[in-house]
């Protein structure tokens, strides 16, 4: 148990693992890469020399396989931790995801637990080919069955990990990959909040920006921007995407009256689709604006030299800020 | 024995003209295949040694001129060039990530010109020596490394498929193209490319099952250059992956993979039995990844200089040179001719990739659909208006 004042959020990852497989034998670490490399983010770093090869477990390149034999363990008892390399990989595993992960617990009547967590590296802006910058949240947060969840910081990335192990639900939990080095405070004595609730990064008053992940921080300098022209904007850190805790939103838009949602995944039936449509039920008369959204287009990610014209930055995001307000 | 071969059942259909020549299997192959020796099983089809040295195969021959052994050394040294060149540019930042082919000139180059130009070549990310063969022009390749596209080039115009990154997928794919080729009773035939790693794919699984089934013109070209990335081959398989094969009813033969001629004489032999009629082969290719899995990779953290050093011994552009010089096939002359080529191709990719433009934003929108769509073009309509947003308040 410790305080560090300044810790990467990767470093926060593996330091939860490690606590993890401490507190509890069953917990296993497993995916291509992840033993000797410590994964190709070194999220795994000195996890297979400590708690060796039994339960960290270098895989064959294979991700159907890593899913489908974690629910295999995670029906005898233990608690896999998955590692899928990148966003674009996690694919080959998407049936085994989605056809029998999610749904096991209640095809058994609730008498089999299936606790596997599924660690996916996701999102763009570190210049990488293709198949390495994807936002797929939305294609797993619409299955039911699957919780998501995706922390923004490093104490969130501690925390959230290790509720996400300790869940007996499958929990997909996206790593927002160019934040592995951004570095934060982590008290491990702390009480953290529970997994499923948003958090107020930013206290506001003119507008509600609601993101995730590795779109906080850009919203939190939008906030900052806006702050010199005289706008109060709130950050709400949704912390999770499925569920998706409205209530925090509710509360924030019924302060603001206006709410932009900003994802890097494509608009077009993406998470924000979502919570325009429910906030706009259930605060349509204190909406001052409709609700917008910034987030990628309906195009394939694009070659890295154009990522950044395809990531929602600052601009966009104050871009959507001011025709908010201009209503 | 290497080759297993299924009962002959060769089809009247194709009969194409054999540039080497492969005998028949031995009629006891069943039993020997079924109480395989393991030392045997394991033996590597080699017409070259390490030492420059011309050896024979019983079922593997061949024999070419001194202008086309000069040829495949040209290509290795090229390839090997236009590899490190890639390298250098990667660490000055004019790509963002290079996967080097080092040491696996012979399997790609052996492999690459044993295929006629209406074969069709689906590579995975690392076969550039293959792209060579085709005819691809290298710097198409750099495109998607240095982040300007996500392809480079038209697969059509040299029957070289897009490199494919998710591993395995395009196993299938090349299964499929030889499905149609089949039906269109064309006497082509089709290579996919893999690595010892993407051998537990699912995907490579289904399309042994899928060709073998079809009996499919296609060959299987696995490079096992030993690791995928920090995994060691045991991490993928416990039986030699050319024995994978017989288990769906084609043959898998294992072939040195830093032996230029065996991998063309091997590649070759696969290549006619798929074309005439025969079905389709497993190939593994023997090799080693000398240098990292990619610019991004540190392979200090999980092997040994040592095991590095043992392959340089092994190197596949050496043992060449020595036969030509043994020989009298090359001289110092013609080597100095390759150097001062290889020279020339270097300086070309390095203008070339350095002059390689950055997209033009709005080709975010571009061939997302043949037919059109009518939200892309709301998105492109209000992106460009964005866009000049910008403009205007520069502007006033
Ligand atoms: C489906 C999928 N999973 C993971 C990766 C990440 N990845 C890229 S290359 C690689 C290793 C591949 O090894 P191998 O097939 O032996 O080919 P090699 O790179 O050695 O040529 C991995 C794990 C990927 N590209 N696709």
């Amino acid at each position: 148990m410790a305080v560090f004042e300044k810790i990467t959020l990767s470093k926060a990852i593996n330091e939860s693992l490690r606590a993890s497989m401490e507190a509890d034998p069953k917990v296993l670490v497993m995916g291509e890469d992840v033993g000797k490399l410590g994964g190709v983010f070194r999220v795994t770093d000195g996890l297979q020399k400590d708690f060796g090869e039994e339960r960290v477990i270098d895989t064959p390149l294979a991700e159907s396989g890593i899913v489908g034999t974690a629910i295999g363990m995670a029906l005898r008892g233990y608690r896999p931790v998955v590692e899928i390399q990148f966003d674009g990989f996690v694919f080959p595993a998407y049936d085994q995801i989605v056809t029998q992960l999610a749904k096991m617990h209640a095809r058994a009547l609730g008498k089999v637990k299936v606790p596997v967590v599924i660690r996916i590296p996701y999102g763009g802006g570190i210049g990488a080919v293709e198949h390495h910058s994807e936002s797929p949240e939305a294609l797993f947060a619409h299955v039911a069955g699957l919780k998501c969840v995706s922390p923004s910081n490093a104490s969130d990335a501690y925390w959230m990990m290790r509720q996400a192990i300790e869940s007996d639900d499958p929990v997909i939990y996206f790593e927002p990959k160019r934040r592995y080095h951004d570095k934060g405070r982590l008290d491990t004595e702390a009480i953290p909040d529970p997994l499923h609730k948003a958090r107020v990064a930013q206290p506001g008053t003119d507008l509600t920006l609601a993101a995730y992940g590795p779109m906080v921080k850009v919203c939190l300098d939008a906030a900052k921007v806006a702050a010199e022209e005289g706008k109060s904007v709130e950050v709400l850190d949704l912390r999770t995407i499925s569920p998706i805790d409205f209530d925090a939103i509710q509360s924030s838009v019924e302060r603001t009256r206006r709410l932009v949602i900003v994802h890097e995944a494509p608009v077009f039936l993406g998470t924000g689709s979502e919570i325009a449509a429910r906030i706009t039920e259930r605060c349509f008369y204190h909406l001052e604006a409709p609700v917008l959204r910034v987030g990628g287009f309906h195009a394939p990610y694009p070659p890295s030299r154009l990522e950044d014209e395809y990531l929602p930055g600052l601009d966009r995001v104050l871009d959507a800020v001011d025709r908010a307000l201009a209503y | 024995m290497t080759v297993e071969s299924t009962a002959a059942r060769k089809t009247t259909r194709g009969g194409g003209k054999r540039a080497t020549a492969k005998k028949a299997a031995p009629a006891k192959k069943k039993a020997a295949a079924a109480a395989p020796a393991e030392a045997e099983q394991d033996q590597l089809v080699q017409l070259l040694t390490p030492e420059g040295e011309r050896v024979e195969h019983p079922e593997y021959s061949i024999d070419l001129s001194a202008d086309e052994l000069r040829g495949l050394y040209r290509d290795m040294v090229l390839t090997r060039r236009f590899d490190a060149e890639a390298t250098t540019l990667q660490r000055q930042g004019e790509l963002g990530l290079w996967a080097s082919l080092l040491g696996q000139e012979a399997a790609q180059i052996g492999s690459g010109r044993a295929l006629r130009d209406d074969d069709y070549v689906f590579p995975t990310y690392r076969e550039h020596g293959v792209a060579w063969c085709r005819g691809v022009d290298p710097t198409n390749l750099l495109g998607m490394f240095r982040g300007v596209n996500n392809g480079g080039w038209d697969p059509n115009s040299n029957n070289f498929h897009l490199y494919t990154i998710v591993i395995g997928s395009q196993t299938l794919h090349a299964t499929g193209y030889a499905m149609g080729v089949q039906k269109d009773g064309a006497d082509s035939a089709v290579i996919a490319y893999f690595g010892d790693g993407a051998s537990s794919q699912g995907d490579v699984a289904e399309s042994f099952t899928f060709s073998a089934v079809y009996n499919a013109p296609v060959v299987f070209f696995c490079q096992n250059n030993q690791w995928a990335i920090s995994e060691p081959t045991e991490k993928q398989t416990r039986v030699p992956l050319y024995q994978r094969a017989r288990g769906y009813g084609f043959p898998g033969v294992r072939v040195d993979g830093n032996d230029v001629l065996a991998c063309l004489a091997v590649t070759k032999a696969a290549l006619e039995r798929a074309r005439s009629g025969e079905g389709p082969t497993l190939v593994e290719a023997f090799t080693y990844r000398m240098g990292a899995h990619t610019t991004s990779d540190d392979p200090t953290r999980y092997r040994r200089d040592e095991e590095r050093e043992a392959w340089e011994a092994k190197d596949p552009i050496l043992r060449l040179r020595t036969y030509l010089l043994n020989e009298g096939f090359a001289d110092q002359a013609y080597f100095d001719s390759i150097e001062e080529e290889s020279e020339a191709l270097g300086k070309r990719v390095r203008e070339v990739v350095r002059a390689m433009p950055d997209p033009d934003n709005m080709a975010i929108f571009e061939n997302i659909y043949a037919d059109g769509h009518a939200l892309v073009d709301e998105e492109r309509a209000q992106f460009a208006a964005y866009q000049a947003s910008f403009v205007d308040a520069e502007e006033n």
